[in-house]
C-alpha cells in the first residue's frame, strides 16, 4: 500500500513538471500553428540560469523566477527575430529552422556554461523528507506538486477569466476574425510564446535540483511532451493538463509495476529486460491508442 | 565562463605549433586524435584530450623527443562520424597513429579500417570485448581497461563488503547489460532485483521506491553522465542516502559527475584505476601540471590520456619517431615502459592492462566540497576475461 501511494504521488509530480512543458507547447501550436522544437532547449535554459541564481545568491525563489524569466526573454527574443517570419511557411520549415535553434542554443550553452553538468542542490529548507507515520516521501518533491498544481491553476484563471486570455482563446479559434477586429495579432503572438517559454523555464529551474542539468537535458523530455500535447489535443490547456497526469501516472505505474508482475511468469532476469522493454512503450500504445479512438486528441480545439 | 580554458588551449595549442616551427627540423610525426566533443558526453573526449596535450606540454611540443602534430577531430558519438575522420586522417593526412576515442560503439565501427590500413590504434578508454579474445590485433594497444573486467571489482567489493543481497540497476542497452553481466560474474551474494531504466530517462522516482520497498543490504548502478546525477539527487531526495550504500564504478561517479551532484554523492562507493589523491610521484607531477594548465581537477579520463601520450612517448623513444619501423614500435609498446600514473601498469599478450583496482568514497573535502578519496586495494593485477582467446 505504502508503495502504491509513494508511486502515485511519484506520477502526480512528474506529472505536473510535464504539464507546464506541455502547456507552453500546446499553446504555441494551437494558437500560432507553430512546431516549436526548440521547447525543450528553451527548458535547458531556464535550468541554467536558475542553477546558476541559485548558486550565485543561494535564494530559490529568485533562482526558480529568474530562470522562468529569462526563458521568457530568450523566447522573446526568438519569437521577434526568427518565428515571426515562419507562420506563413508549412510545418516543415518550422522544423527545420526550430531544429537548428536547438544546435545553436545547446552550443550556446555549452560555451556559456561549460559542458560539466551544473550543480543545482535542494534548497535547504526543503531538503529532508516528511514522514507520516511509517510513510516516507521527499519534501521538495511533495514542493513541486503544490508548485505546478498552482501553476496550472494561475494559468486556468489566465486564459478563463482575464481579457489577455480571452484574446488567446479567440486566436486559437478563429485567428483571421480576431485580427479583423483590431486586436494586434503579432504581438499577442509575441506574448503567447513568451508565456509558454516562461512555463518551460519555470519547469526547467524547478526540475533543477532533481535533475542532471546539462545540454540534452530537453530533448529528453521534449518527445514525451509532445506525447502530452498530441493525446491532450494540440492547442487545449484541459487537454494538456488531463493527458499530462495519464501519461505521467500510467509511465510511472508502468515501470513500478510491470517488472514486478511479470516476475510471477518468468524468471527474474528475463521479467527485469522485458518488464523495463515493456515499460518503455506504454506511454506510446497508450498514444496509439488515444489516437485510434480520437485522431485530435482527447480534448481537441474547435477550429473555424 | 570558459575563457580560462579557452586561453590554455590556445596557448597550448601555439606552444605545440611553434614548436615544430624550426626549419630544417624534421616534419613531425602526425597523431590522429578521433573523440567526443560534443553533446553532454562531450567533456569526456575534452579530459582525454587535455590530458594528452598536457604531457605533449611538459616536453615542448614532442613525445618521447620527438616532435608532434596532434590532428584533433570530433566523432559527435556516432560512429559514422568516427568513421568519416578516420578515413581522412588515413587517406588525406596520411597518419599512422590514432588514438582518442572514448565510445566503444565508435571504436568497434573505426578500429577495422584503422587495421586494415596497417596503422596503429592506441585506446585511451573504450576496451570493448570483440578486440580482446579473438578478435585481437597486433597493432591494437588498449591502455585504459578492458569494458567487462571493468565492473568486476565493484563486484569482488562488495564480497569483501559481506552484502548479501543486492539490487543492480543500469539502462536498458548492450553496455549496461555487460556491465550488470561483469559485477554479476564477480558477486557472489544474492541479486534481488535487476532494474533496467531507459537511456533518455530523467526522473527515477518509480525505481527508487522500488528499491526503497525491497531493502537490500547494498545497491549496484551503472548510469553514466546525466543519468548518474539525475539518480544519485533523487536518490538523496529520497532519504536513502544514509539507508542504503552504494557501490558504483568509477564511470557513473567521475570526478565531474560529484560535483554536479554535490552533498548528494556523499557516501557513495566507487571501484576504479586511476584516483587523483594515487601518492606515486608520475601521478603528483599529473595533477599539479593538470590543474595549473586548466584549472580543475583531472577526471580519470585526463589520466588515461596522458597515459596514453606517455605510453606512445615510450614507443616513438624507440624508433626514433620513424613508424615505418612498425615491428619495433610495438615491440616497445608492449613493454609498456612508462611511469603510470595508475602505479603498477603492464599489457597482457591481448595489449589489453593487467592493473589493480581501488575502492574509493565520496567524502567532504578540506573545502567541504565533496571529493573522492581511496580506500584501498581491491584487487591486484586483473586481466580480463577474454584474453585466452587471443592467439597472438
Amino acid at each position: 500500500m505504502h508503495l502504491l501511494i509513494e508511486q502515485v504521488l511519484n506520477g502526480l509530480q512528474y506529472g505536473v513538471t510535464l504539464f507546464l512543458l506541455a502547456a507552453g507547447l500546446t499553446l504555441i501550436f494551437g494558437i500560432m500553428g507553430v512546431v516549436n522544437l526548440a521547447h525543450g532547449s528553451i527548458y535547458m535554459f531556464g535550468a541554467f540560469v536558475g542553477a546558476t541564481l541559485a548558486a550565485r545568491t543561494g535564494s530559490f525563489p529568485l533562482a526558480v523566477f529568474g530562470g522562468a524569466l529569462a526563458a521568457a526573454l530568450l523566447g522573446i527574443a526568438i519569437e521577434f527575430t526568427i518565428i515571426r517570419r515562419l507562420y506563413a511557411r508549412d510545418h516543415l520549415d518550422q522544423v527545420l529552422v526550430t531544429f537548428g535553434l536547438i544546435l545553436c542554443i545547446e552550443e550556446a550553452a555549452a560555451w556559456i556554461w561549460g559542458r560539466t553538468p551544473l550543480f543545482a542542490q535542494i534548497p535547504a529548507g526543503l531538503s529532508g523528507s516528511l514522514h507520516f507515520f511509517d510513510f516516507t516521501y521527499p519534501v521538495y518533491r511533495l514542493v513541486v506538486i503544490g508548485f505546478g498544481l498552482a501553476s496550472a491553476l494561475g494559468l486556468y484563471l489566465l486564459i478563463s477569466r482575464t481579457r489577455i486570455g480571452m484574446l488567446i482563446r479567440a486566436g486559437a479559434t478563429n485567428r483571421e476574425l480576431l485580427g479583423a477586429l483590431g486586436v494586434n495579432i503579432a504581438l499577442l503572438y509575441t506574448l503567447v510564446f513568451g508565456l509558454g517559454a516562461f512555463l518551460s523555464g519555470l519547469a526547467g529551474a524547478a526540475i533543477a535540483p532533481l535533475a542532471a542539468v546539462q545540454t540534452s537535458m530537453g530533448e529528453q523530455i521534449l518527445i514525451v511532451t509532445f506525447v502530452v500535447v498530441v493525446v491532450g489535443g494540440l492547442g487545449s490547456i484541459r487537454g494538456a493538463f488531463i493527458a499530462a497526469m495519464l501519461v505521467a501516472m500510467l509511465d510511472t505505474l508502468a515501470r513500478g509495476y510491470i517488472p514486478l508482475a511479470l516476475k510471477g511468469v518468468f524468471s527474474a532476469s528475463v521479467a527485469d529486460s522485458l518488464g523495463a522493454g515493456l515499460a518503455s512503450i506504454t506511454i506510446y500504445l497508450f498514444m496509439a491508442l488515444v489516437l485510434i479512438r480520437k485522431p485530435q486528441g482527447l480534448f481537441p480545439l474547435e477550429q473555424r | 565562463m570558459k575563457s580560462s580554458h579557452v586561453l590554455a588551449w590556445t596557448i597550448a595549442a601555439s606552444l605545440a605549433l611553434a614548436a615544430t616551427l624550426p626549419a630544417g627540423a624534421a616534419d613531425p610525426v602526425k597523431i590522429g586524435f578521433v573523440t567526443t566533443l560534443s553533446g553532454p558526453g562531450g567533456y569526456t573526449g575534452e579530459d582525454i584530450r587535455d590530458g594528452f596535450q598536457l604531457a605533449i606540454d611538459e616536453e615542448g611540443g614532442k613525445l618521447g623527443g620527438v616532435p608532434v602534430q596532434v590532428i584533433v577531430a570530433d566523432d559527435h558519438l556516432q560512429p559514422a562520424a568516427g568513421k568519416a575522420a578516420v578515413d581522412k586522417l588515413l587517406e588525406q593526412d596520411k597518419v599512422k597513429l590514432i588514438t582518442g576515442m572514448v565510445f566503444s560503439n565508435v571504436m568497434v565501427a573505426t578500429v577495422p579500417t584503422i587495421m586494415d590500413a596497417g596503422a596503429f590504434y592506441i585506446s585511451p578508454n573504450a576496451g570493448p570485448a570483440p578486440f580482446a579474445g579473438k578478435g585481437c590485433n597486433k597493432n591494437l594497444f588498449v591502455a585504459s581497461f578492458q569494458n567487462d573486467a571493468a565492473s568486476e571489482p565493484a563486484g569482488l567489493y562488495s564480497n569483501q563488503r559481506g552484502y548479501k543481497k543486492m539490487i543492480v540497476l543500469a539502462p536498458n542497452y548492450q553496455a549496461g547489460k555487460d556491465m550488470i553481466n561483469g559485477f554479476k560474474s564477480a558477486y557472489k551474494g544474492q541479486i534481488a532485483d535487476e532494474i533496467y531504466v531507459n537511456l533518455n530517462q530523467t526522473d527515477f522516482s518509480a525505481e527508487i521506491a522500488r528499491i526503497r520497498d525491497e531493502k537490500p543490504d547494498a545497491l549496484f548502478y551503472f548510469l553514466p553522465g546525466g543519468l548518474g546525477i539525475a539518480f544519485l539527487k533523487q536518490w538523496a531526495a529520497a532519504g536513502l542516502q544514509k539507508e542504503i550504500p552504494i557501490v558504483v564504478t568509477v564511470f557513473s561517479a567521475d570526478g565531474r559527475i560529484v560535483s554536479a551532484v554535490g552533498d548528494s554523492a556523499l557516501g557513495v562507493t566507487l571501484t576504479g584505476h586511476w584516483n587523483s589523491d594515487f601518492p606515486n610521484a608520475a601521478n603528483k607531477k599529473f595533477v599539479a601540471g593538470f590543474e595549473s594548465t586548466f584549472h580543475r581537477l583531472p577526471t580519470f579520463y585526463a589520466a588515461e590520456g596522458y597515459d596514453t601520450a606517455k605510453l606512445i612517448a615510450s614507443g616513438l623513444r624507440s624508433v626514433g619517431g620513424d613508424l615505418t619501423k612498425a615491428d619495433a614500435f610495438r615491440a616497445e609498446l608492449e613493454k609498456a615502459q612508462f611511469a603510470s600514473v595508475r602505479g603498477a601498469f603492464k599489457f597482457g599478450k591481448n595489449h589489453f592492462p593487467i592493473e589493480d583496482w581501488y575502492s574509493m568514497r565520496v567524502v567532504a573535502g578540506p573545502d567541504g566540497k565533496p571529493t573522492i578519496r581511496t580506500l584501498g586495494k581491491v584487487v591486484s593485477q586483473l586481466s580480463d576475461p577474454f584474453v585466452a582467446q587471443c592467439k597472438m
